[in-house]
């Protein structure tokens, strides 16, 4: 064998035993290798490495691609990544062979005689923008859409706001990172007046306490966990809560496990905060200074009716009237409602109530995706405002995003109906700022906010929308409440664009398909949960014809007749772009990092002052925006933080006689969402090959199954089989069955309910009813 | 040439006797400092000679679980 070929199995060998090292760590939380063992991946001789941030999840892992004869062969999790120090779970390391799946979509498709058939990039862009032309000519502009990502690079989102709300001028511009991040958006607007978490990934290096809301870190945000585990080596008396439904391999690593009934977390949030004032454990000072007390409308319904409307109305209250509210959450008597024994709720508001312990709370899409979805933001951050534990390093609410740039496209660039890359739509200031800035007449941009996802889906089932486009995403498999959306779609005088990467169920809906380029085949920018904006280069050629969302929406809208607000090249327009948006976000609350300086640094936090990233907001000390010598919650006109009275509500479905178990559903570690992209890797498909009903034991000996058998779940919208699993990966309460929503031939989703926060608008796939039987 | 990487996990406290019989059918093996688990990475020159391997690492005597985690083909 040659010294090449030697070097080059050597290489392979310690990319096999990093990804097994990194599948051990989440497996086996905690696990310990040899260091010497497990060295970093050698120089293979003609192997280039470039710096990229993860293409899978919201953690935003900094990656190192290994680039051998114009293909990604390896990958390596990039030491110098503040986010990852060098880790990378076992999706980041698999991340680029989803480049190769057999079946990439590289040809666009237009449907003709009812069947998709291959075309030129030509043919099938000026048939969309025909499309897109007549449509709006016949039917107003308010009947074409775009739902776009929080996979889509900031540049995406950026073309998507400029082209539909400042060009076309409507706000028919959703992404999917509604359906799970709006709800932190919403706590954040309501409890802050400004949007994503106020501290970063630091704080997992000063935290004391770790509380984890609905959160199955360990599948969900590996990397950040295995931080969390390692604190705990190094630190003594690190404790980790997992405050959750269902047992899972968090669980497992953490020193308490502590399981609430579904919907109850509202119940003990505030029965925490009832300790917290009962025992005098409030920070006093910190409260008059800094904080107010507000109450808002309660019984605000959930979302179930077309065009359901909603508005809150804020009203002061005292800290006197925000004590009484909370008498009826008192430990004893929530432990009824919840599960949870007084004695736990005590232990939790213990922890936050010790002055010497710094505190992190961590969650995602439990309190997210919940009908109460900015209620259980805001009472999250209750508990952290009346302790004064927040805005320094380790004091912590964390939210944590699903995707790898929910933030950074969807809820900096404001991809959604009622936002602007700065600000909100019916803001006039915010128009004005965004119509100087797109060169656009002011009055371009609506003022009113039209269709949030769920809406947006329902209005194009009822014809109000007769042309969608869909990019990086696939509702298909995702919406709630499928079939009715399915069949929305697929109506006669719809008009339904996708672009993917591969063929999905949502390609199936489709009139035109086209193929796009993925990741690192482009240049973009991601934004995680930590505020830090991550630039990757195109390292790749496309596959086959298949271009970027951004170029596609260009091609289009030039097609339009709009090119003069699209001048640039192919070669230069992430940075023109990039340039752009830029003057959406200067100054000390918001500036985000130069282009240059983004290509060269490994990520960078904003606000970006003067040179330097940062990591706290709200605190004089960290922050050159906040005034004073203190905190200063400068996104309230006078900065001071919201203290919300969030009542308990009961969800919209819950177990009855006839549907007697809650259906909770969710993720595994081993694939990305709907799985498109991680079934197309043989080791990831292998290792969760199918979607499985997982059961409490003693349901399944009521049932009389056991794993493999298969079940029968039915909700009041519709009914699946598929095989069961008990005493497996995870370990629903009794009365509970947990599905994971990655398989497109199982589709869960015909099961879940469209309900969704009054506020955020954001669905709850944790909660419905269903029965099951043996199959 | 397939090379694979796999997690095996060992029956209590047979975490040495399990990395012997690994390495006797020619396989590196990286055991864990604190728990009953071993990265096993086998190197084999083609197809068949892999499922004859896997076949043999599944009926290890100390073997209480083993889990593939990655495969690369040169
Ligand atoms: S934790 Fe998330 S970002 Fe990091 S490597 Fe895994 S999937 Fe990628």
């Amino acid at each position: 064998m040659s010294s090449i070929q030697i070097n080059r199995r050597n290489f392979i060998k310690k990319m096999a035993i990093a990804s097994a090292a990194a599948a051990a760590a989440t497996l086996f939380p905690g696990i310990i290798f040899p260091n010497d063992q497990l060295k970093g991946l050698p120089d293979g001789d003609d192997i280039q490495w470039k710096k990229s941030p993860c293409r899978f999840c919201g953690v935003g892992c900094g990656l190192l691609i290994g680039l051998q004869n114009s293909k990604a062969v390896a990958v390596k999790g990039d030491p110098a990544s503040a986010v990852n120090k060098g880790l990378c779970c076992v999706k980041g390391y698999h991340s680029v062979l989803a480049l190769y799946g057999k079946d990439r979509l590289t040809q666009p498709l237009i449907r003709r005689d009812g069947k998709l058939q291959p075309a030129t990039m030509k043919e099938a862009l000026d048939l969309v923008a025909s499309k897109m032309k007549d449509t709006i000519a016949q039917h107003g502009k308010d009947s074409v859409a775009i739902y776009g990502s929080g996979q889509w690079t900031i540049p995406d989102g950026y073309v998507a706001s400029k082209f539909m709300k400042g060009v076309i001028g409507t706000n028919n511009l959703e992404a999917n990172a509604r359906l799970c991040m709006a709800s932190a958006v919403t706590g954040f607007m309501t409890s802050f007046g400004m949007d994503e978490p106020m501290g970063c990934y630091e704080d997992f290096d000063h935290a004391d306490v770790f509380v984890m809301w609905g959160n199955n870190m360990a599948e969900m945000h590996p990397v950040l966990f295995s931080r969390m585990l390692d604190q705990r080596l190094r630190r003594n008396g690190v404790k980790i809560i997992d405050f959750a439904t269902r047992t899972t391999r968090t669980s497992m690593a953490s020193d308490r496990s502590i399981l609430f009934k579904p919907q109850t977390d509202l119940a003990v949030a505030n029965a925490i905060c009832y300790e917290i004032l009962k025992n005098n454990w409030h920070n006093r000072g910190f409260l008059q200074k800094h904080c107010v007390f507000k109450s808002g409308k309660t019984n605000i319904g959930y979302g179930l009716e077309d065009n359901f409307k909603f508005t809150d109305e804020p009203k002061d209250m005292s800290l006197e009237q925000f004590r009484a509210f909370l008498e009826d959450y008192r430990p004893e008597k929530v432990e009824k409602l919840s599960g949870v024994s007084a004695k736990d709720i005590k232990y939790m508001a213990s922890l936050y109530g010790d002055p010497n312990k710094k505190v992190m709370s961590v969650w995602c899409m439990g309190p997210n995706q919940h009908t109460r979805g900015t209620w259980m933001n805001n009472l999250i951050y209750n508990i952290h405002l009346l302790t004064g534990k927040i805005s320094t390093p380790g004091n912590s609410p964390f939210s944590l995003t699903g995707q790898p740039s929910a933030c950074g496209t969807v809820r900096e660039v404001g991809t959604l109906t009622h936002a602007l890359p700065y600000g909100s739509v019916d803001n006039e200031k915010a128009r004005e700022k965004a119509a100087k800035i797109w060169g656009v007449p002011v009055s371009n941009i609506s003022p009113k906010p039209t269709y949030h996802t769920v809406e947006m889906f329902r209005a194009l089932d009822r014809g109000d929308i007769k042309f969608i486009w869909i990019q990086t995403t696939n509702p298909m498999v995702t919406m709630p409440k499928l079939k009715r959306y399915r069949n929305g779609a697929k109506k006669e005088d719809r008009f339904v664009v996708v672009s993917d990467v591969y063929p999905t169920p949502t390609t199936d809906v489709a009139d035109v398909v086209l193929p796009a380029a993925m990741w690192i085949e482009r240049e973009g920018m991601f934004g995680n949960s930590e505020r830090r904006t991550q630039h990757f280069e195109q390292m790749l050629q496309p596959q086959g014809e298949a271009i970027s969302d951004a170029w596609q929406m260009i091609e289009v809208a030039r097609r339009m007749g709009y090119e003069k607000y699209f001048p640039w090249t192919k070669e230069n327009h992430v940075g023109k772009i990039w340039e752009e948006y830029y003057k959406f976000h200067e100054g000390d609350k918001h500036g985000i990092a130069p282009y240059e300086v983004l290509k060269k640094e490994p990520g960078v936090i904003w606000p970006y002052v003067n040179g330097k990233s940062t990591k706290w907001r709200y605190h004089a000390k960290y922050d050159p925006a906040a005034k004073g010598d203190s905190f200063d919650f400068y996104g309230k006109p006078d900065g001071k933080a919201w203290i919300w009275a969030r009542p308990y509500e009961p969800p919209p479905e819950s177990p009855d006689s006839e549907y007697p178990f809650w259906l909770n559903t969710g993720r595994v570690l081993e694939h990305w969402h709907s799985g498109s992209m991680t079934r197309r890797v043989a080791v990831l498909h292998q290792a969760v090959p199918h979607a499985y009903a997982e059961l409490h034991p003693s349901d399944a000996t009521k049932l009389g199954v056991k794993t493999g058998d298969k079940v029968k779940l039915t909700s009041r919208r519709g009914s699946i089989v598929m095989p069961a699993s008990v005493n497996e990966r995870g370990l629903p309460t009794e009365g509970q069955v947990f599905v994971p929503f990655f398989d497109e031939s199982l589709l869960i989703n015909e099961l879940t309910l469209d309900s969704f926060c009054p506020i955020s608008r954001q669905p709850d796939y944790k909660k419905c009813a269903v029965k099951v039987e043996k199959a | 040439m397939p090379i694979k990487s796999y997690l095996a996990l060992a029956g209590e406290n047979k975490l040495e006797a399990l990395r012997t019989e690994v390495l006797a059918l020619g396989c590196e093996a990286i055991p864990a400092e604190n728990k009953d688990v071993l990265i096993v990475i086998s190197e084999t020159k083609n197809e068949e000679e892999d499922k004859a391997l896997l076949e043999k690492l599944n009926r290890m005597k100390n073997l209480r679980h083993l889990t593939l985690v990655s495969a690369f083909a040169e």
